[in-house]
C-alpha cells in the first residue's frame, strides 16, 4: 500500500470490523497496515480524548504481523484477524499494565492473561492497548478514574460515559473498531448510549470473568463495543463461550449472536415498553428519540405492547447493596502485601498499618464510597435488613422478567435517561451519577442479555441517544436481531451511520481532514 | 495470665464442678490439589513454590472448587453418621490478615456441607456418644512466620514473612455438639475423640492427620458450672492444641483455672486461648468483645454445591470398614478384653499392632512391645507411638527373634533402642551391637566355669544343695557375656557342675 499515505490510513480507521477482516483475509491489506493506521490515529487524537491508559504500539505490530503470516503461510484465520480493539484495563494482560484505572495499581503487570484476553488473542485479534475506566468500574463517567476522565468524541467537554467509557470513546474516536467493555451496571451499554455507538451486555456467564478484576461478582459481565450491531456480534462470538476457570461461566453453545447480526427482521416480534420506566427524569430528547424508535419498530412489523415489571423501581437501591456488598470484600485483597502500591511502608510500621495507609492513598473517593456501604450492609445486625433483603428484591426482579418474556419476545427502553452531561456536573453528587443506570440496572440484577444501539440525536444538545433492547438469559441473538433491525432501518432514514453526524476530531499530528 | 499457683486442684474442681467441652477439629484434606486451583498440596515445598494467581488471590482470579475435596468432605460426614445437604454454599469469611491472599476466607457458614452426625468414643471402658454439630469444607490460609523476637509471635518480631503454598489446601472443620456428661473424664474423653476422630480419618484416607504438621489442628472449647446447675457456664475455646497429649492437657488446665475464677466468685470471659507445649497452661487471647465482624455472604464466585443422592450413595458403599467396627473384630480376633482393647485404642497403637501381627508377630507379642518398651520411650520423648522411628516389620523381626531364642526380653530391647536411633533394621542392631544370645556350648561352659571359679562360697552354697544360690553364678554369668547368654541354660550347667 505504498501509494495509500495519510488518506488510506484513515480510511482503514473508518472501515467497521467486519470490513477489515474480510479485507485482510483476502489480502487487500495487510494487518500491519491496518494497526499501524489506528495506532497512528490514537496519536492524532488521543492527547484530546484520553482513551487510553496504556498503548501497546510494539505488541500490537507484532501481533498483526503474526496475522500476516499466518495468511501468507496459508494457516486459517479467525474472523476478527487482524482488526485492532481497544481492551478496557480492567483485563489482566501480562504484556501491559493492568490498573483498572486505580492509583493501588499503579504499574501492576499481572503475570496471566484474562480468558476474554486468551481469546481475543487466538483469534488473531490486534490488541491496540488498554482503556481508560472509572476507578475498579464505579462510575458512569470515567471521571473516577485516578488517571482523569476520558472525553467524549461527540463534545470533548463531556463525560463519554462509564465505566468503560475510555472503550466507548475509542470506537467513536476511531482509534478502534472494536473494544471489550464490562458491564455491571451499565458500563457497557450507557457508554455505548452517550458515545453514538453499539455496546452489547452479554447474558451472565456467557463470557468468562477469569482475569476480569472483580467489581461485583454476581454483576460483571465482559462484553463488545463496536460501531455496528454486526461488529458487537462478532467480537461477542470471539469473546464468549464456556470457561472451565470461571465456574458461574455458562456451559452452553455461544447464542447465535452473527446470524441474528444479519437477520434484521422484526415482523411478528413482540416488543415490550416497561410501564415502569416511562414516568418523569427524562430528557425530552432522550423521550422523543425513544417514542420514535418504538414507532419504527411497529411500522417494520413488531407488535409493541406495555409490559408491567412493577420491580424495577427497586433495582436501583438493591443494585446499591449488592454491588457494594461485593465490592467491599472483593476489594480487600488491595492491602499492599503482595502486589501494587505499598504505602508507608518506613520499617516502624505494622501490617495492619500499611494496609490502612496503602488503603488511604490508593483508593479513590468513590471506591472507598463504596466499600464503606458494602461493609456497613454486611455487618452482623444489618445483613437481613440489607443485603438479604437486596437479594429478595433481585429475585422478585428477575422473575417481573420472566413474567415479561412470558408476553412478549425483548423489552425496549431508553439506555440511559439522559445525553452525554458535561465534564464535572455530577462528580459531586453520586445520586444523580447512580441515575445514569437507572434503566440498565434492571438486567445486570437479572443476569439476561442487553443491547444499546444508537437511535439518533437529542434535538435539544445534538448528542446520541441509545435504544436499550433487553432479551431473556442466553437469547442474547435476539437483542441482536431487534437491534440490526433498528439499525438498518434509521441508517436508511440517516443515509449513514449517527456517527458520522459527529463533527471530525482536530488531529494533531499528521493532519487527517 | 493465670497464677499457676491459683490453679484449683483438678479433683476438687471436679468436685464442685460439672465441665462441658465442644472440639473444633481443622482437618487439610489429603487431595492431590488445592480446594480452588491446580497447586499441589505437598509439605513441605520451597516457599511459594506451589501457588499461582487463583491461590495467591492476584486480582481477576476466580475459584473453581475441587471435586475430590468435596468428596472426601462427604466420606467424613457419612462416616460421621451425618446428614447430607442436597443444596449448599461455599460463603466468604472476611478478614484482614497477611497470609490470607483474598483477605477474606472461602468457607461455610449456615450451609454446611454435613450436619448432625455422632461419633462413639470409648473412655476407660465407658462409651460416650460425642455428637457432630457439623463438617464444613473451607480453604486454609497461608503461614506467617514472625521473624526476630522472642517468642515467634507477631508482637515483638523484626518482620515476618508469608509462605502461601498452604493457602488453598482444603480444610475441613469438624463441629461436634457440647458434650456433658462426662464429669472427672472430661480431659480424656477429648483426648479419646480427637483420637478416635484421628483413626477414623486416617482410615478414609481423606488426610495424612499429621498433628505435628498441622494437617490436624484442634480447638478446644471448655466451660464449668456448678453441679446441679441449669445452664452450662460460659466457655472459652483454647485454639490450636496439637498434640493428643495436649488436647487432654488444656481441658484439664481450663478446668482447674475455670474453678479457680469462679470459687473467687468472678466470671468466665467468653474469649479465646493460647496454648502453651511447655507448661501446659493456657493464656488469654482475644475477647468476644474484640470479636470480628466477618461479614458472612455467599460466595458469588462459586455455584452452590449439589451433590447428587446417587453419587452420596455411592459414596456410602465405598466406605472402608470403620475404626470402631474394626476394633470389635480385632478385639474377637486377638481375645482381648474390652478394657485392654480401649487401652490399646487409646495408646493409638491399634493400626501399629495389627500391622505387626500382619508382619508375622503374635498378638500378645505385638501388644507388649508397643505397649510397653515402646510406649514408655514414646512417652519419655513426648511423641506418639506412630512416630517412633520404628516399623511394625522391626517389632515383628524382634518378637520372631525372641520366639527363636536369639534374643532374650533384656537384649530385645537394646535391640529396639538401637533400631530407635537409626543404627538400622533389627538384624543389622544385634550384628552391629553383637547382642545375639551366646549359643556357642563350648563358650557358655567357659563362662559358667570361669563364674564357679571366681566364687568358691557361692559354689560351696549350691554344693550343700542350696540350688537359690544358683542365681547369683548366672548373675555372673549374664555379666560376663554381657547379657547375651541363655541365663536357662547357664542355670543348668551350673547345677550339673555343682551336683
Amino acid at each position: 500500500m505504498a501509494a495509500g499515505g495519510a488518506g488510506m490510513a484513515r480510511e482503514l480507521t473508518r472501515l467497521t470490523a467486519a470490513e477489515i477482516a474480510a479485507a485482510v483475509a483476502a489480502g487487500d491489506v495487510s494487518a500491519v497496515e491496518v494497526a499501524q493506521a489506528h495506532l497512528d490515529r490514537i496519536v492524532a487524537v488521543d492527547p484530546d480524548v484520553r482513551a487510553f491508559l496504556h498503548v501497546a504500539g510494539i505488541g500490537a505490530l507484532a501481533a498483526a504481523e503474526d496475522v500476516d503470516r499466518k495468511r501468507a503461510a496459508g494457516e486459517p484465520l479467525g474472523p476478527l484477524a487482524g482488526v485492532p480493539l481497544a481492551l478496557k484495563d480492567v483485563m489482566t494482560t501480562t504484556d501491559m499494565p493492568t490498573t483498572c484505572g486505580s492509583k493501588i495499581l499503579d504499574g501492576w503487570r499481572p503475570p496471566y492473561d484474562a480468558t476474554v484476553t486468551r481469546r481475543l488473542r487466538d483469534a488473531g485479534v490486534v490488541i491496540l492497548g488498554k482503556t481508560n475506566m472509572d476507578e475498579f468500574a464505579m462510575g458512569s463517567s470515567t471521571e473516577n478514574s485516578a488517571y482523569g476522565p476520558s472525553h467524549n468524541p461527540w463534545d470533548l467537554t463531556r463525560i463519554p460515559g462509564g465505566s468503560s467509557g475510555g472503550s466507548s470513546a475509542a470506537v467513536a474516536a476511531y482509534e478502534a473498531p472494536l473494544a471489550i467493555g464490562t458491564d455491571t451496571g451499565g458500563s457497557i451499554r450507557q457508554p455505548a448510549a452517550v458515545c453514538g455507538i453499539v455496546g452489547m451486555k452479554p447474558t451472565y456467564g456467557g463470557s468468562s470473568r477469569y482475569g476480569l478484576v472483580a467489581f461485583a461478582s454476581s454483576l460483571d459481565t465482559p462484553g463488545p463495543l463496536a460501531r455496528t450491531v454486526l461488529d458487537a456480534a462478532l467480537l461477542h462470538e470471539v469473546m464468549s463461550g464456556h470457561d472451565p476457570r470461571d465456574s458461574t461461566s455458562v456451559d452452553a453453545p455461544v447464542p447465535p449472536v452473527v446470524a441474528a447480526a444479519r437477520h434484521a427482521d422484526v415482523s411478528g416480534l413482540r416488543v415490550g415498553v416497561v410501564t415502569e420506566f416511562s414516568g418523569g427524569g427524562y430528557q425530552s430528547g432522550v423521550r422523543a428519540r425513544f417514542t420514535e424508535a418504538v414507532e419504527l419498530l411497529e411500522s417494520l412489523g413488531a407488535k409493541v405492547v406495555e409490559v408491567s415489571c412493577p420491580h424495577f423501581s427497586y433495582a436501583l437501591p438493591a443494585y446499591y447493596l449488592i454491588a457494594p456488598s461485593e465490592c467491599s470484600s472483593n476489594l480487600a485483597r488491595f492491602d499492599a502485601m503482595r502486589f501494587g502500591l505499598r504505602a508507608g511502608d518506613d520499617g516502624t510500621r505494622s501490617a495492619d498499618e500499611v494496609m490502612s495507609l496503602t488503603r488511604e492513598a490508593g483508593f479513590g473517593a468513590e471506591v472507598k464510597r463504596r466499600i464503606m456501604l458494602g461493609t456497613y450492609a454486611l455487618s452482623s445486625g444489618y445483613y437481613d435488613a440489607y443485603y438479604g433483603k437486596a437479594q429478595q428484591v433481585r429475585t422478585l426482579i428477575t422473575r417481573d422478567f420472566d413474567a415479561a418474556f412470558e408476553q412478549v419476545d425483548v423489552l425496549v427502553s431508553p439506555t440511559t435517561p439522559t445525553t452525554a452531561f458535561p465534564i464535572g456536573e455530577r462528580a459531586d453528587d453520586p445520586m444523580a451519577m447512580y441515575l445514569a443506570d437507572l434503566f440498565t440496572i434492571p438486567s445486570d440484577l437479572a443476569g439476561n442479555a442487553a443491547i444499546s444501539v444508537p437511535c439518533g440525536l437529542a434535538p435539544e444538545d445534538g448528542l446520541p441517544v441509545g435504544l436499550q433492547i433487553m432479551a431473556p438469559a442466553l437469547a442474547d441473538d435476539r437483542s441482536y436481531r431487534v437491534a440490526a433491525a433498528v439499525e438498518a432501518a434509521l441508517q436508511e432514514r440517516w443515509g449513514g451511520p449517527l456517527l458520522a453526524q459527529a463533527g471530525e476530531l482536530g488531529e494533531q499530528a499528521g493532519g487527517g481532514r | 495470665m493465670t497464677d499457676l499457683a491459683q490453679l484449683v486442684p483438678y479433683d476438687e474442681a471436679l468436685s464442685r464442678y460439672e465441665p462441658v467441652i465442644g472440639l473444633e477439629t481443622h482437618v487439610e484434606l489429603g487431595t492431590a490439589t488445592k480446594m480452588f486451583c491446580g497447586c499441589p498440596t505437598t509439605f513441605g515445598l520451597e516457599p511459594n513454590s506451589a501457588v499461582c494467581p487463583v491461590c495467591l488471590g492476584l486480582p481477576g482470579s476466580l475459584p473453581v472448587a475441587n471435586r475430590a475435596a468435596i468428596e472426601f468432605t462427604i466420606r467424613i460426614g457419612l462416616a460421621l453418621n451425618c446428614s447430607i445437604a442436597s443444596w449448599c454454599r461455599f460463603a466468604r469469611k472476611n478478614y484482614f490478615y497477611p497470609d490470607m491472599p483474598k483477605d477474606f476466607q472461602i468457607s461455610q457458614y449456615d450451609e454446611p456441607l454435613c450436619t448432625d452426625g455422632w461419633l462413639d468414643v470409648d473412655v476407660d471402658g465407658r462409651a460416650f456418644r460425642v455428637g457432630i454439630e457439623r463438617v464444613h469444607l473451607e480453604e486454609d490460609t497461608g503461614k506467617s512466620l514472625h521473624m526476630g523476637g522472642a517468642t515467634g509471635r507477631i508482637h515483638g518480631a523484626d518482620y515476618s514473612l508469608v509462605d502461601y503454598n498452604r493457602a488453598g489446601i482444603p480444610l475441613v472443620e469438624v463441629v461436634t455438639k457440647p458434650v456433658a456428661g462426662t464429669g472427672v473424664l472430661a480431659p480424656e474423653a477429648a483426648r479419646a475423640y480427637v483420637t478416635e476422630l484421628r483413626d477414623l480419618l486416617r482410615c478414609l484416607g481423606v488426610s495424612d492427620v499429621r498433628m505435628e504438621e498441622g494437617s490436624l489442628r484442634c480447638d478446644v472449647n471448655t466451660s464449668l458450672a456448678p453441679h446441679g446447675a441449669a445452664d452450662w457456664g460460659t466457655r472459652t475455646e483454647t485454639k490450636n492444641v496439637n498434640s493428643l497429649r495436649s488436647v487432654e492437657r488444656a481441658v484439664r488446665f481450663e478446668i482447674a483455672r475455670q474453678a479457680a475464677v469462679l470459687d473467687a466468685g468472678q466470671k468466665v470471659v467468653q474469649e479465646t486461648r493460647h496454648f502453651h507445649e511447655d507448661s501446659g497452661s493456657t493464656t488469654a487471647g482475644r475477647s468476644k468483645e474484640e470479636a470480628q465482624d466477618y461479614r458472612y455472604f455467599p460466595e458469588p464466585d462459586l455455584v452452590p454445591v449439589a451433590p447428587a443422592r446417587d453419587w452420596v450413595e455411592q459414596i456410602r458403599a465405598s466406605l472402608p470398614e470403620l475404626p470402631a467396627a474394626r476394633r470389635a473384630r480385632l478385639q474377637a480376633d486377638w481375645g482381648l478384653s474390652g478394657a485392654e482393647m480401649t487401652h490399646l485404642s487409646n495408646a493409638g497403637a491399634v493400626d501399629l499392632v495389627s500391622a505387626t501381627v500382619e508382619a508375622g508377630a503374635s498378638p500378645a507379642e505385638a501388644r507388649k512391645w508397643w505397649l510397653g518398651e515402646l510406649a514408655r520411650r514414646a512417652n519419655e520423648s513426648g511423641t506418639e507411638l506412630s512416630q517412633l522411628a520404628i516399623t511394625p516389620a522391626h517389632v515383628a523381626r524382634v518378637s520372631a527373634m525372641v520366639r527363636a531364642g536369639t534374643l532374650n526380653d533384656q537384649l530385645a530391647r537394646q535391640v529396639l533402642e538401637g533400631v530407635l536411633a537409626g543404627e538400622g533394621d533389627p538384624d543389622t542392631v544385634v550384628e552391629a551391637r553383637s547382642l545375639a544370645i551366646v549359643s556357642d556350648e563350648g563358650a557358655l561352659a567357659e563362662a559358667v566355669d570361669a563364674a564357679i571359679a571366681a566364687n568358691p562360697d557361692v559354689a560351696a552354697k549350691v554344693r550343700d544343695g542350696k540350688t537359690a544360690a544358683a542365681g547369683a553364678l548366672v548373675g555372673a554369668v549374664m555379666k560376663a557375656t554381657r547379657g547375651r547368654a541363655d541365663a536357662e541354660r547357664a542355670r543348668e550347667l551350673i547345677l550339673e557342675r555343682l551336683s
